[in-house]
């Protein structure tokens, strides 16, 4: 055969095929699924795009009554609403996309079982669409930080709160790949869909969040540092709050593990896309 | 070589039946273990066995298809067409790459488009207009293609009026409608359609077929149809593929497939009209009876046939006034229409001792449902005696009549005739 065939559909494809080339050609579908979540979003609300604030700032209420309030677990010097806020920005910025990953194949059943395009569009898109979220609590957030820094507390800004798009990038890959491990796995074990819903939950206990890493000491604080968000959630509040600590050896490996799992993540993904219309 | 738009060769695809989930992680772990670890051959792939979903197999793992090797020419509109379960759907699966084949390869040259279902992805809070974009999007189009052809597409579907409303708040045929619209204007090198024109109302689906002629003849596009209409094959296609129970069973011009197909469905039991005579006069021998030229207890009506013969032919030794009843049931036993000059015109047949034949060329209705029928037969004297019953003596499968109409009737919502008004 010397055809020049534009479309070779074959039982077996290669490990890694990740067609970076088609994902650039639906570039325009990937723009309408990140429209399409911002736009349903606040469809038939009358506050509208507030939403998006509302349930940070009730949150961080929350946690100031409760665990600094009752628990009066420390927030090593900080002010407890720039503490919690941050904590449950950049964490919800996570479980959001994580979410939106985890769910690809099971809510796009119906989709994906009439057309063809890259199945990595919807994904990216929720990514996409929750970074967009995380920016306008991002806006709240340096609002409240000025209001502080004009009533005279004192706030350092450091240098390392220039790695912030790197952060966001790195949670951003971390949701993704785990995401996509889950969504291939769940498209033929549902279990695991039960597992993953408050294994979050307690994942976030996991992370410092509502307590500084400083907090904990010995076997507890080795512990934390296993997990790879934890350098990404001190970084940041090292950067800007003056308390948590950057710790250049603890990126690097939240990096290495990111990257590892992303690579694991693309070939599972892979696999699974292509039949998993006869297993969903 | 290189007029071959789309290339199937050796494909296959397995499924497991049953509930996936019980048992799916050991037949996995086992799969692996004989081929990665032990190099045999899959422990599943050779226990499958052919998709007749009738009887009980012994086995979990059917072929939907297997063995389908064909070659489409560029333009070619190729109907496929089947009972349910036959594999059409599976096929196309494959091609819109839905689905990964269990065996073989296609190849196909240019963008494929389907039409599996219409209006995939719409969004019930997202307006009429965001929908379009998102479902052009999904089927492959960029925005700046969408925007050039959105009058186009708004005026086809006839929805102008509500183009800034939430599709939720559209009836369900305009949400069709939007959805093929979209579609339609796809302009893909290669179009797979499934059904999509069992929906609408018969303005748009004269509309929808003519767009699909349009696109096949106007502008040479492949097209691949997978449709139980089979007047809609005939009209639109030039060469139909059969599949019957994942396998292909006929390939070829496009009547003598669905010819193929029709006298294969009906072949439920190969019997004679003769052999449902359920009472006779002794005096009366029969030798043969004839409907629509044949004497067996299957036959069917094509499209554009007006007329349809019924010869009887036997030997009496007792002369008879008589008249041929003739009665077209539904398959429930409904009656639906009936030939009866006899009792209500006196039109009578004087049949002398002897051999006799008797015909009768009955006019059909201009517009006739599709559908398949049951056939009465009765020689008697009008409220005086029975000669001859014969009970449900043939299937008579009519495509349906439907000159200057865009489609035929469905006997299901339409009923047997269609009216028609003066001006």
């Amino acid at each position: 055969m010397t055809d020049d065939w534009t479309l070779v559909i074959k039982p077996k494809k290669r490990l890694l095929d990740l067609d970076l080339k088609g994902l650039w050609r639906y570039r325009d579908l990937w723009y309408m699924y990140v429209r399409r979540d911002i736009v349903t979003f606040y469809k038939q609300t009358i506050l509208g795009p507030l939403w998006f604030l509302i349930q940070p700032v009730l949150t961080t209420i929350m946690y100031m009554f409760v665990f600094g309030g009752l628990a009066k677990i420390s927030t090593d010097g900080a002010p407890q609403p720039l503490f919690y806020l941050s904590g449950i920005m950049l964490w919800n910025y996570f479980s959001d996309s994580f979410n939106a990953s985890s769910n690809v194949f099971t809510n796009n059943a119906s989709v994906f079982g009439k057309v063809y395009f890259p199945r990595l569009v919807v994904p990216l898109a929720g990514l996409t669409s929750n970074l967009l979220k995380l920016l306008i609590q991002l806006v709240l957030f340096i609002l409240v930080y000025i209001g502080y820094r004009i009533a005279g507390v004192q706030l350092p800004i450091r240098p390392a709160l220039l790695l912030f798009p790197f952060l966001v990038l790195l949670l951003a890959f971390h949701a993704l790949s785990w995401g996509l491990i889950i969504s291939s796995v769940t498209s033929k074990y549902r279990d695991l869909k039960f597992l993953v819903a408050f294994g979050l939950q307690l994942f976030m206990y996991a992370t410092p969040i509502i307590y500084p890493l400083s907090a904990a000491t010995g076997r507890i604080r080795t512990a934390l540092e296993l997990n790879p968000l934890t350098p990404i959630f001190e970084a940041f509040k090292y950067g800007c709050l003056g308390c948590g600590t950057l710790s250049w050896g603890g990126l690097l490996y939240s990096t290495v593990f990111m990257l590892v799992m992303l690579f694991i993540s693309l070939i599972v993904f892979n696999r699974v896309e292509r039949n998993f219309m006869d297993t969903v | 070589m290189s007029d071959i738009a789309i290339q199937f060769e050796n494909v296959g695809k397995l499924y497991h039946l049953g509930s996936v989930g019980t048992g799916t992680l050991s037949h996995d772990l086992n799969r692996w273990w004989q081929t990665k670890i032990l190099r045999k051959e899959d422990p599943y792939l050779r226990i499958g066995e052919t998709n007749d979903r009738a009887h009980r197999g012994n086995s979990d793992f059917v072929w939907a298809l297997r063995d389908i090797n064909f070659d489409v020419k560029q333009g070619e509109v190729v109907g496929i067409i089947g009972k349910n379960g036959a594999g059409k759907s599976t096929l196309l699966k494959l091609l819109s790459r839905v689905t990964a084949p269990t065996t073989g390869v296609i190849r196909a040259k240019g963008r494929i488009a389907s039409l599996l279902e219409v209006g995939t992805g719409f969004h019930q809070e997202m307006t009429g207009r965001e929908n379009i974009y998102m479902n052009g999007a999904i089927m492959g189009m960029t925005r700046a293609e969408i925007s050039r052809k959105l009058d186009a597409i708004v005026d086809f579907a006839g929805v102008e009026r509500y183009l800034d409303t939430p599709v939720k708040r559209y009836s369900s045929g305009m949400t069709v409608r939007l959805g093929f619209a979209v579609a339609a204007f796809l302009e893909p090198e290669i179009l797979v359609v499934d059904e999509v024109l069992a929906v609408g109302d018969a303005e748009f689906q004269k509309k929808a077929i003519g767009k699909m002629q349009d696109v096949s003849r106007g502008e040479g596009r492949t097209v691949l149809f997978v449709s139980h209409n089979m007047a809609a094959v005939r009209s639109l296609c030039q060469r139909g593929v059969v599949l019957e129970n994942g396998g292909m069973v006929f390939d070829g011009e496009v009547n003598d497939a669905v010819d193929h197909y029709i006298s294969g469905s009906f072949l439920v039991e190969d019997k004679l009209i003769a052999d449902s005579i359920t009472y006779k006069k002794d005096y009366i021998n029969i030798n043969e009876i004839l409907i629509n030229g044949t004497t067996a207890n299957q036959t069917s009506l094509h499209p554009h046939q007006q007329y349809l013969d019924v010869v009887i032919c036997g030997i009496t030794r007792e002369a008879m006034k008589c008249e041929v009843k003739f009665i077209l049931k539904k398959t429930d036993g409904t009656p639906m229409a009936a030939l009866v000059e006899g009792r209500y015109k006196g039109k009578l047949i004087d049949v002398k001792v002897g051999p006799f034949e008797i015909a009768k060329h009955i006019r059909l209705p201009k517009y006739l449902a599709d559908g398949d029928y049951i056939i009465d037969l009765d020689i008697h004297q009008p409220m005086i005696q029975d000669y001859l019953r014969v009970r449900n003596c043939c299937t008579l499968h009519i495509e349906g009549f439907y000159n200057e109409f865009a489609r035929t009737l469905y006997l299901a919502h339409e009923g047997l005739i269609g009216l028609e008004s003066d001006e």
